[in-house]
C-alpha cells in the first residue's frame, strides 16, 4: 500500500476528487493547509498599512492505494492538477506499513 | 484576581452610592406637560436618542471588533458596551447635572441636578422649549456614552477590564463632563466665547481622539506590534458597524436641532454629503497610493466624514459640506496611512487618526463655512466675512486637545497605582476575550472540555422520573 499525499490549489479539488472518483479510489482525506513554496505571496493593504502574505492556503489530498494503482492515479492527479504556473503543489508517496478497517477488523489492502 | 475584582466592584458602588444627599426628582411623577411641549419635536428627539444608542450598540461595537483580531473581539465590544452601561448609571446619578446644571465659574455645572432632580417631563427653555427636559438630557446620554467608547479603538486589545472600568468613570467625570459644559452648558466659558460645535466636533470627537492618542502612548504598543500580522479578522462586521453608525448618526446631528424643523433638515442633508464625500476622497487617496480601493477604505472614510461634519452640521450649505467630506476622507487617510506609521505609535483601530484629526479638521472648517444662511443662531465663517469666528474655533479646539492631553495622562497614570493598566505579553498573546472574560468568540476548535455543572452528579443518579400528582 501506498499513501499519496499532495497539496494542490483549493481550486483543483473538485477536479481531482472527480478524476480519481473515476478511476475507482473513493478514499481519502482532505485539509485545509497553508504554506509556502515557490509560489510568491500576496500583498494586502489595510488603512494604508501593507502586509505580504506569504503563507498561501492550499488542500492537502491524503489517500491510501494499492501499490498496483499508484502511477496512474499519480498520472490522473498530476495531469488534472497542473494550470502550468507556479503553485500547481506538490505530491509525495510514503510506504504504507498496514491499513485496518476499525467496524470489520480487515487488514491491508481489504480495509482500504 | 478575585480579590481584585471585588476591590474594584466596591470602588465602583462606592462612587455610585456614596453621593451626598442624593434626592430623586419629584417632578418625575407629575406628568405635567406644559404648552410649549410639541409632540412633533419630542418624537423626533427621541428618536434620535434611540439613533444615537445605535451608533454605540451594535454600531461601534461591531466596527471595532471586526477591525480586531479574532481572540480580541469580544473584549472590543465589551469595552462599547460597558460605556453603554456604565455612563448611562454615572450620567443620571451626577454627569448631567456636571455637563448642563447651573453654571459654576463657567467651568463645570452644579450638583443641582444630581439623581436628575428637577429634571422632570417639562421643558427647559436654557436648552429647548419645545421638548421634555428628560428628552434632552437622555439625548445627551448618547452623547456621553459613545465618546469614552470612541477612545476605546486607540487602546484595543491590551487594556485590562478592570482598568477601562475605573478609567472610563474618571475619563467621564473629570474630562468629558466638564468640556460639554465648556461647550454646551448655559454660560460655559466656550460658549459664551461663541464657538460653534453643533453635534459633537469638540465635545466629542477630538477629545476622544485625543485621548485615545494619549492612552495608546502610555500604554506602549501591543505585543507584537510591528513584527506580528495585526490585521482585521472580519471587515463585514466592520462595514455594518459602520453602516449603523452611519445611519444613527443622523439622530447624532440632525437630532442636535432639538426639534423636527428645517434646520434639522439640512443637518441631515449636510451629514449625508460629507460622509459620501468622504469615502470618496479616501478611497480615491489609498488608490492612487497603494493601486486598489478597500471595503475598509469605503468604511473608514465614511467616518472620518462623519466625524468632520459633526461640528459643522448645523451652520454649513450643502457644497460646503462635500469639501468638508473630500478633505476629511484625505486627511484622515493620511494620518492612519502614512503619518502614524512614521511617527510609530500604535492607535489599534484609528481612534486619533479618524477621530482626533477628522473633529480637529471639522471643528476649523466650521470656522471657515459656518454662515448664518443657515442658522441665523449661529454665525458667519471666514469665507462668509468673519475671520473672527475661525481664531475663535482655534481656541476651542486647543482647549479641548489641552484638557484632554493633560487630563487622560493623569487619569491613566492613577489608574496604573490602583489598577494594572495593561495586560501581560501572555495575556494578550492568549487574547484578551480568554484572559479577560473567560469566553471565546469562535468555540469551533474547542473538541474536549470537562463539565462542572451544580446539581450535575445528582441529575445523573436519579433514575426514574415522577409525574406530578395533578
Amino acid at each position: 500500500m501506498t499513501k499519496i499525499e499532495c497539496i494542490l490549489r483549493p481550486g483543483k479539488l473538485e477536479d481531482v476528487k472527480e478524476a480519481v472518483n473515476k478511476y475507482g479510489i473513493h478514499g481519502m482525506t482532505v485539509t485545509q493547509v497553508i504554506g509556502c513554496g515557490l509560489q510568491k505571496g500576496r500583498t494586502e493593504v489595510y488603512r494604508g498599512a501593507e502586509y505580504s502574505i506569504n503563507l498561501l492556503p492550499k488542500i492537502k489530498l491524503e489517500m491510501v492505494i494499492p501499490d498496483e494503482d499508484v502511477a496512474e492515479v499519480l498520472k490522473i492527479i498530476t495531469e488534472v492538477a497542473r494550470t502550468g504556473e507556479i503553485g500547481d503543489g506538490k505530491i509525495f508517496t510514503y510506504k504504507i506499513d498496514d491499513a485496518i478497517r476499525i467496524r470489520t477488523g480487515e487488514k491491508g489492502d481489504d480495509a482500504i | 484576581m478575585t480579590k481584585l475584582y471585588l476591590r474594584l466592584v466596591m470602588i465602583l458602588t462606592t462612587i455610585f452610592m456614596a453621593i451626598p444627599a442624593l434626592a430623586w426628582a419629584d417632578d418625575t411623577t407629575e406628568a405635567v406637560v406644559e404648552n410649549t411641549i410639541s409632540a412633533g419635536d419630542t418624537a423626533f428627539v427621541l428618536i434620535s436618542a434611540a439613533l444615537v444608542m445605535l451608533m454605540t450598540l451594535p454600531g461601534l461595537a461591531l466596527f471595532y471588533g471586526g477591525l480586531s483580531r479574532k481572540k480580541n473581539v469580544l473584549s472590543t465590544i465589551m469595552y462599547s458596551f460597558f460605556a453603554m452601561i456604565v455612563i448611562s448609571i454615572q450620567w443620571a446619578l451626577y454627569g448631567y447635572s456636571l455637563s448642563f446644571g447651573p453654571d459654576v465659574h463657567h467651568i463645570i455645572g452644579s450638583l443641582d441636578w444630581i439623581g436628575l432632580k428637577n429634571v422632570g417631563l417639562d421643558a427647559n427653555p436654557d436648552y429647548s422649549a419645545t421638548i421634555p427636559h428628560q428628552a434632552f438630557m437622555v439625548f445627551q446620554m448618547m452623547f456621553a456614552v459613545i465618546t469614552p467608547a470612541l477612545i476605546s479603538g486607540a487602546f484595543a486589545e491590551r487594556m485590562r477590564f478592570p482598568a477601562f472600568l475605573a478609567f472610563l468613570i474618571l475619563w467621564a467625570t473629570f474630562i468629558y463632563d466638564p468640556v460639554a459644559h465648556w461647550v454646551w452648558g448655559v454660560n460655559g466659558w466656550l460658549r459664551n466665547l461663541g464657538a460653534l460645535d453643533f453635534a459633537g466636533g469638540t465635545v466629542v470627537h477630538i477629545i476622544s481622539g485625543v485621548s485615545g492618542l494619549v492612552a495608546c502612548i502610555v500604554l506602549g504598543k501591543r505585543k507584537g506590534h510591528g513584527s506580528v500580522p495585526m490585521i482585521p479578522h472580519n471587515l463585514p462586521f466592520t462595514v455594518i458597524g459602520a453602516a449603523l453608525l452611519w445611519f444613527g448618526w443622523f439622530g447624532f446631528n440632525a437630532g442636535s436641532a432639538l426639534g423636527a424643523n428645517g434646520l434639522a433638515a439640512s443637518a441631515f442633508v449636510v451629514t449625508h454629503l460629507a460622509t459620501a464625500a468622504a469615502a470618496l476622497s479616501w478611497v480615491i487617496s489609498e488608490w492612487i497610493h497603494h493601486g486598489k480601493p478597500t471595503t475598509l477604505g469605503a468604511a473608514s472614510g465614511a467616518v472620518a466624514g462623519l466625524v468632520a461634519i459633526t461640528p459643522a452640521s448645523g451652520f454649513v450649505e450643502p457644497m460646503s459640506a462635500i469639501i468638508i467630506g473630500l478633505v476629511a476622507g484625505m486627511l484622515c487617510y493620511l494620518a492612519v496611512g502614512v503619518v502614524k506609521a512614521k511617527l510609530r505609535y500604535d492607535d489599534s483601530l484609528d481612534a486619533f487618526g479618524v477621530h482626533g484629526i477628522g473633529g480637529t479638521w471639522g471643528a476649523l472648517a466650521t470656522g471657515l463655512f459656518a454662515t448664518k444662511a443657515v442658522n441665523p443662531l449661529g454665525n458667519d465663517g471666514l469665507f462668509y466675512g468673519n475671520p473672527e469666528q475661525l481664531g475663535i474655533q482655534l481656541i476651542a479646539t486647543a482647549s479641548s486637545w489641552a484638557v484632554a492631553i493633560i487630563g487622560t495622562y493623569v487619569i491613566l497614570k492613577v489608574v496604573d497605582v490602583f489598577v494594572k493598566l495593561r495586560a501581560t505579553d501572555e495575556e494578550q498573546e492568549s487574547g484578551m476575550d480568554i484572559s479577560q472574560h473567560g469566553e471565546d468568540a469562535y468555540t469551533d476548535f474547542v473538541l474536549s472540555a470537562s463539565m462542572n455543572m451544580p446539581g450535575f452528579s445528582e441529575v445523573k443518579e436519579r433514575s426514574t422520573v415522577v409525574k406530578p400528582v395533578m
